[in-house]
């Protein structure tokens, strides 16, 4: 059986038996780095691709299909070309803050990967606050919007920032409320205890209608805190241009497109460890057979399988729906979807305390 | 406070507290086209828009002015090019009206035929632009489906696809292709099948109709005094349709309704284009079985003179009425050329009805407005 546990284990012994802990642990954290950004870059290659697939199958058209088989190395094509594409700085710009800009929105997206488990021990930093971290970072990549908007003395740009802030600082409250939900079922802020807790059954089958809600809510909540459709009011290409990135171009551009596509990852990840139980295979009652032969699938297979689910609803949204106004985004979020998170958390918190969750 | 010849080179100092003045266009994703439009924000909402035309002028009507009267119709094609046939038709239909020239029974059945075509393929191209515009992105691939069928039968019949060219005065170029009826068959019972579908995509969404219910609201009153036409006035309860009120080719023998809307918000104009799909459809089906043998082109001299006067004749386009007016001295080409165009009227509501409203209800109304930048510069 196929199993990341092992490999950790055995880089983990041997660097221990050549050197001493600190080097050891430096070492860890290069080679952690280094897997990080790789993760990156292929989760940026497929994505897209992927996104451009569903895309076309949605709307009766081939997508991509030129370059390599089927169109696979389109976007590592289209990486090229941006990164030999010329960055350019508006004379007008605030040099230094537009060049940060997209550093910011990029580092956030990464350090958001910490707590994630990907597989059974498979997991950078189990920190006993896991979605504490999660939801404090998260609201970061906002600045890094804003200053970009800012900074571009561009009149698109700042509408677009504009918009952003108001968007993801309001979206953050639902998207919170949604993972509370979990945090009271489970009684821990812990990614390992939240996961383990769902060993018998995915929260979602087990916290009866309040968490199917909560489930809802969370995905509607980050669909907006990622700036995707129907809620991309920030880059609303046919209002404003391309919003808080019209200045952008080449690789700093690329950066800002990354970073969209790893926040949709990080955000499935988090719906997919919360909701539909992490890395943990599919077992149903007293089945024991089916759960035997589900136990046989890789628990890395399980939760890439999982959160790439959410990731194609995700994008499936984007295809169909026509992009909301900017008042009626914050009417959704402060007039029903906060409301309903509201009484949701307590009609779990009723349930946690009785214990009529299975 | 704005000039077009200035350049600001000092940006702290812009009008009032709190305005900003962006310019959209001429290169903007939702202008389709060369449109610009000046538009003052405080904060997200409109407080004026400014609309700039003439870059894409051309002096259409100046160079009608040196062309026969054979020749100035294919320059008309370039004007609004999502209906070139129907202004064709036009142009046509003064010049016949004009010299007294009979038109066969087949060609203006067949004129009539593709002038519903048209009619569909530009509310099928607008259809996509629109929903576009409101941020989704299927529609377009779902209408352009089917508008690809009808530039084919444009394709085999007229040889274009866009700028079609295919009628001249007395009737039409030459005759249909021998397909043409079984093409246009298949293709109504396509659009019969599948116009549910982007109908269901896009009419039904509870975010569509959000963003376009109650949006840039046109009265009625408001609709005539600007002059506007086509289905922009009749979504406003203004019955204006010139196949109706000014039958011309076989449109006096076809039965079909005239779609009028009382809401005038733009939702209503959408439905207006909707519902005038299918009418089109429905005369297509009238006409289609009862192509009349015969001649496709009247007699009519080698070289052809307008009597000395004056000469007016409207048709209904994709997007309104569409005049052409001629002063003739009784040569070959025209002595004065001027086009009443649709597009021209409809846009100069555009700062009535949007201000005061959000950037994002700017384009839910400029998108059914309908606008073709080359019909309104020309």
């Amino acid at each position: 059986m196929l199993s990341l546990e092992s490999i950790t284990k055995t880089t983990q012994d041997w660097l221990l038996a050549k050197f001493s802990p600190q080097i050891a642990l430096t070492i860890e954290c290069v080679i952690v780095i280094l897997l990080a950004i790789t993760l990156f870059a292929v989760l940026g290659l497929v994505l897209v691709l992927l996104e451009r697939k569903v895309a076309a199958r949605i709307q009766i058209r081939l997508g991509p299909n030129r370059v390599g088989p089927g169109g696979i190395f389109q976007t590592a094509a289209d990486t090229l070309k941006l990164i030999m594409k010329e960055g350019l700085t508006p004379d007008t710009a605030d040099k230094f803050l537009f060049n940060l800009a997209p550093f910011v929105v990029m580092m956030v997206a990464m350090l958001l990967l910490a707590p994630i488990a990907f597989a059974k021990n498979f997991q950078i930093w189990d920190i006993n606050i896991g979605v504490l971290y999660i939801s404090s970072i998260s609201s970061l990549s906002v600045i890094g919007i804003l200053m970009a908007g800012w900074a571009s003395n561009n009149k698109y740009s700042l509408l677009g920032a504009m918009r952003s802030g108001a968007q993801i600082v309001s979206y953050e409250l639902s998207a919170g409320f949604a993972v509370l939900t979990i945090v009271v079922l489970t009684g821990s802020l812990q990614i390992s205890e939240i996961v383990a807790s769902q060993e018998n059954g995915w929260w979602l089958f087990k916290g009866h209608i309040p968490v199917v809600i909560a489930f809802v809510l969370y995905i509607i909540a980050v669909t907006a805190e990622t700036n995707r459709a129907p809620f991309d009011l920030a880059e609303a290409e046919s209002e404003l241009t391309a919003g808080f990135h019209t200045e952008y171009s080449g690789m700093k551009f690329a950066l800002f497109f990354l970073a969209e596509y790893i926040n949709i990852f990080i955000v499935c990840t988090i719906g997919a460890t919360l909701f539909l139980g992490g890395w943990m295979p599919l077992h149903i009652g007293h089945w024991e057979g089916f759960n035997h032969i589900m136990d046989f699938i890789p628990s890395s297979v399980w939760f890439m399988g999982k959160t790439f689910f959410l990731i194609f609803l995700i994008m499936w949204f984007r295809w169909t729906f026509p992009r909301l106004r900017v008042d009626q985004l914050l009417n959704l979020e402060w007039k029903y979807l906060l409301p309903i998170s509201l009484f949701n958390l307590l009609l779990v918190t009723v349930i946690a305390i009785m214990g009529w969750h299975f | 406070m704005y000039n077009q010849t200035e350049i600001i080179k000092d940006t702290t100092n812009l009008g009032p507290e709190g305005e900003l003045v962006v310019n959209m266009g001429p290169q903007h994703p939702a202008t389709h086209g060369v449109l610009h439009l000046v538009v003052t924000l405080n904060g997200e909402t409109i407080k004026k828009i400014e609309p700039h035309l003439g870059y894409i002028h051309r002096s259409i009507e100046k160079m009608c002015e040196s062309l026969t009267y054979r020749q100035f119709i294919y320059v008309t094609s370039r004007m609004d090019y999502l209906s070139s046939h129907i202004n064709n038709t036009a142009c046509a239909l003064l010049v016949e009206k004009g010299m007294q020239i009979e038109v066969p029974e087949r060609a203006k059945v067949v004129r009539t035929i593709l002038n519903e075509l048209t009619r569909i393929a530009s509310h099928e191209l607008w259809i996509g632009a629109m929903a576009m515009d409101l941020g989704a992105f299927t529609p377009f691939f779902y209408a352009f489906r089917e508008r690809e069928m009808i530039t084919d039968i444009m394709e085999e019949t007229c040889g274009a696809r866009l700028t079609m060219n295919y009628i001249v005065p007395g009737g039409l170029m030459y005759d249909i292709h021998p397909d043409f009826q079984t093409k246009v068959k298949a293709f109504v019972k396509q659009f019969k099948e599948k116009v549910t579908e982007y109908e269901d995509l896009v009419t039904g969404n509870v975010i569509f109709q959000s963003r376009t219910k109650g949006v840039g609201v046109l009265t009625a009153e408001d609709a005539i005094s600007y002059g506007c036409s086509g289905p922009v006035a009749r979504a406003s309860g203004v019955s204006c349709d010139i196949r109706k009120i000014a039958p011309y080719d076989a449109y006096d023998r076809v039965e079909f309704d005239e779609i009028v809307e009382t809401a005038g918000d733009s939702f209503a104009r959408y439905i207006v284009r909707v519902k005038e799909m299918n009418q089109s459809i429905h005369i297509i089906e009238q006409l289609i079985d009862n192509i009349p043998e015969g001649d496709f082109v009247g007699k009519t001299k080698n070289v052809l003179k307008l009597a000395k006067g004056e000469f007016y004749q409207r048709v209904e386009t994709a997007r309104g009425e569409l005049g052409v007016y001629i002063v003739s001295e009784g040569g070959t080409t025209p002595y004065r050329i001027k086009f009443r165009s649709p597009g021209f009227s409809n846009l100069s509501v555009l700062d009535h009805i949007a201000k005061g409203s959000k950037i994002g209800d700017l384009m839910a109304t400029m998108g059914t407005l309908d606008l073709v930048i080359p019909d309104i510069d020309r």
